[in-house]
């Protein structure tokens, strides 16, 4: 019945196309934001309306769609989008990370390592990351082309001059292939090394702001520091309480009125099936 | 000796009517160059356009680059004139709101041209900052307090760190007394001139503040409807002008 | 070292139906080194205005004055500068400063411009504040509140702190106590033997007679006064 209403995607094929020429165009800079003509989607913005575009100009009838919002699968947004695609595509969705050949993802990477058949598609509110300090968006606009970036350091300087050390501690700058400096979208630093030489295809969309970019495979993508103050991609220094995991990134949970707390993974796949595996924390059931 | 700037031709113009125009002269290093005129005679507009934020219509404005000799900047490409604008050249507002960044605390303005010629080495950067800090009569303890939290003197003096940090050869200064208090003027000239002399700096000041100019400039051109109508050693122009509007100029300043 | 040919100024007064005043003509003087030269004549005779165009502060419009080899009439602002810098000095009769300068800083100032370290150039300046009987709690403040005699020392004193080929005084002696007075002439008395040339403006007869060789009457270039 949707079928016949809706298009494949619900997007239709023209739109798709100009989607797809501003992903290819992405691709072959890597870093560069590609304006593109944001679509209104029945769902509000920033609500992943630039990833949904993206993922609705990729996806085939043959994929398998995954979606994560901070690295759950279970969230209201990750369930609606997923949803709205099973339902205007017809595409199989799967919450497991390697069984997926398009993710579309709201502020992580999945710890599992992704392959060279896999898409990675980011929500992102902000593509820009010298807006912080250079609101002008004709001068962030020729600083990109002139590679004038001393700016970005700033912004670091900053926070070193403020907490000691750099506070940024999401949505970590990066400069991709020694050119564009480029916002990663709001994933945790802990992530920012699963961005260098990733051999998946990795695309970001920012509907309101209607930009496009993209990390072609195996990009070399490198985060900014300084020489005495180098990028430490560090997280919270516990094992996940209920896979017991040491090496993935963990959310914060209070779990009594009394304010005691528990580290877990922000992972969710991940999670469940290290404990399949039989992998237990201490809070574990 | 090679001229650190030679103005040939200047004109700029704005429909029918003349910005600047038929500017020429040539700026030796460590000479300082003071505009003066009333508004609107183009003082501004032509400081504007020989420190590249406005392109003139016709002539030349050849500066001598370390690394290239003389080059018309006019029509050198914009990423060559941007990098001169962060590291030969300086530029200081009127309004110290438009030199700063009201956002950044006073070392991260005063930091950020070093992180833009490449310095990697946040306590390197720290310490020259503070230094500056210290070089401009800030202090120290106020390195980490945004411009906001400064007084106007200050926020001068703030700016004017920001823009001598990267130890340029050429600054353009826009009315930099202007809207301060006399008695803050006077340390902010003095603190002006030491740094000129002390580092030996070329400047081209634009003012309607003619003691300004008698303390800080080696020699002076008058504007009046965008021509030079005299120029010469300051205190020469001041003291003897010779063109009419020179001398209504002279004449008009209340003696105090 | 100092040399004048054929010298001329007129002022034209633009707000005045452009009346032209010719104020000096014919100018011809030669000063050697080691040698000074009184200027002088009755009031506006054109004394200040003739030391002025000396020291290039007036322009000059014809003639050759010639100072260690550089025609003032013709040079650029920068060769002026130099010259002012590393050969001419002028001791005015008002001191103009920067407000808030430290008096020590002022005197120091000629000095530090010609690149002279900071310690050598102060050490100077002490060395004739204190010959001016200037008193050394008053060095760190800025001159502008000091008394008119006061003022005047400062800026003999600035005048003295590099020794000058050639030097331009203008009443260096007036409002004078004879303590400072004396100083003042011993100053004058050491530039002529280090072999200054020098061209002053005394109405004190006897200092004038104690320090200069000869004198020229700037009557004799006054068109207005020659008729």
């Amino acid at each position: 019945m949707m079928q016949d209403t809706y298009n494949f995607a619900y997007l239709d094929e023209q739109t798709k196309r100009m989607i797809r020429r501003a992903i290819l165009k992405g691709l072959a800079i890597p870093g560069y934001q590609v304006p593109f003509a944001s679509r209104e989607m029945p769902m509000p913005y920033g609500w992943g309306t630039g990833g949904v575009q993206v993922s609705a100009a990729v996806l085939t009838p043959e994929d398998r769609f995954k979606v994560i919002d901070q690295g759950a699968d279970d969230t209201t947004n990750a369930v609606s989008i997923r949803s709205f695609f099973e339902r205007t595509a017809g595409v199989e969705t799967t919450t497991a990370t390697e069984d997926a050949t398009v993710i579309q993802t709201r502020h992580r990477i999945p710890e599992q390592p992704l392959t060279e058949d896999q898409i990675l598609v980011y929500q992102v509110p902000i593509p820009e990351p010298l807006r912080f300090l250079e609101p002008r968006e004709s001068e962030t606009r020729k600083m990109h082309s002139l590679e004038e970036y001393g700016l970005m350091h700033v912004k670091l300087y900053e926070d070193i001059s403020r907490h000691g050390h750099i506070a940024t501690s999401y949505a970590y700058p990066v400069r991709v292939e020694a050119r564009y400096v480029m916002d990663p979208s709001p994933i945790p630093k802990f992530d920012n090394p699963k961005l260098d030489d990733n051999p998946a295809i990795q695309l970001f969309g920012a509907g309101r702001e209607q930009r496009i970019y993209a990390l072609p495979p195996y990009t070399k993508v490198i985060s900014l520091d300084f020489d005495d103050h180098p990028f430490d991609p560090s997280k919270a220094d516990q094992p996940c309480g209920l896979c017991g995991s040491n090496e993935s990134y963990l959310d914060e949970i209070i779990v009594d009125d009394a304010g005691n707390r528990m580290f877990v993974c922000s992972d969710t796949d991940y999670c469940e099936k290290r404990q399949a595996a039989g992998h237990k924390g201490k809070f574990a059931a | 000796m090679t001229p650190l700037l030679s103005v040939r031709d200047v004109a700029k113009h704005y429909g029918p009517h003349i910005g600047c125009a038929d500017v020429s002269f040539d700026l030796y290093p460590g000479e300082v160059m003071g505009i003066v005129g009333e508004s609107g005679s183009g003082k501004s507009t032509l400081l504007n356009c020989l420190a590249g934020h406005l392109a003139p219509d016709r002539g030349e404005v050849v500066f001598d680059t370390r690394t290239e000799g003389p080059r018309d900047t006019v029509t050198m490409s914009e990423p060559e004139r941007r990098m001169l604008g962060r590291t030969d050249w300086a530029f200081v507002h009127q309004h110290a709101r438009d030199g700063l960044r009201m956002g950044v605390s006073a070392g991260g303005n005063v930091g950020e041209r070093l992180m833009a010629v490449g310095q990697r080495h946040y306590g390197t950067i720290r310490q020259t900052a503070t230094d500056w800090l210290g070089r401009v009569e800030i202090d120290q303890n106020r390195i980490d307090d945004r411009p906001t939290t400064f007084s106007g003197g200050m926020q001068q003096r703030l700016q004017i760190a920001r823009n001598l940090v990267t130890g340029p050869r050429l600054v353009f200064m826009d009315e930099p007394t202007g809207g301060l208090d006399v008695s803050v003027q006077a340390r902010l000239l003095d603190l002006l001139r030491g740094l000129v002399r002390d580092m030996g700096l070329s400047a081209i000041i634009v003012t309607h503040d003619l003691a300004v100019v008698r303390l800080l400039a080696d020699r002076l051109m008058v504007m009046k409807s965008g021509r030079v109508v005299e120029q010469g050693l300051t205190d020469q122009v001041l003291d003897d002008p010779q063109h009419a509007y020179s001398q209504l100029l002279v004449s008009s300043v209340l003696q105090v | 070292m100092i040399e004048l040919k054929n010298v001329s100024k007129t002022f034209t007064l633009h707000n005045q139906n452009s009346a032209v005043i010719e104020v000096l003509g014919n100018v011809n003087l030669t000063v050697a080194p080691g040698e000074c030269v009184a200027l002088t004549g009755s009031s506006g005779a054109g004394k200040s205005t003739l030391m002025r165009m000396i020291y290039g502060n007036y322009l000059s419009q014809s003639g050759v004055i010639s100072i260690d080899g550089t025609d003032l009439v013709q040079a650029a602002p920068r060769d002026i500068i130099r010259l002012r810098r590393e050969v001419l000095g002028y001791v005015s009769q008002f001191l103009r400063v920067v407000p808030r300068v430290p008096t020590l800083d002022v005197v120091a100032q000629p000095l530090r411009s010609l690149g002279v370290p900071a310690e050598t150039a102060e050490n100077r300046a002490r060395d004739l504040l204190s010959r001016l009987n200037i008193l050394p709690s008053l060095w760190s403040l800025s001159p502008t509140t000091f008394s008119g005699g006061e003022q005047q020392r400062v800026n003999i004193a600035r005048g003295f702190a590099h020794n000058y080929p050639a030097l331009l005084l203008d009443e260096p002696t007036a409002s004078l106590d004879p303590t400072n007075r004396e100083v003042v002439l011993t100053l004058i008395e050491e530039a002529k033997a280090r072999k200054s040339a020098i061209i002053g403006i005394f109405h004190d007869e006897a200092a004038r007679s104690r320090v200069c060789d000869r004198e020229i009457d700037v009557s004799r270039f006054t068109p207005a006064l020659a008729v």
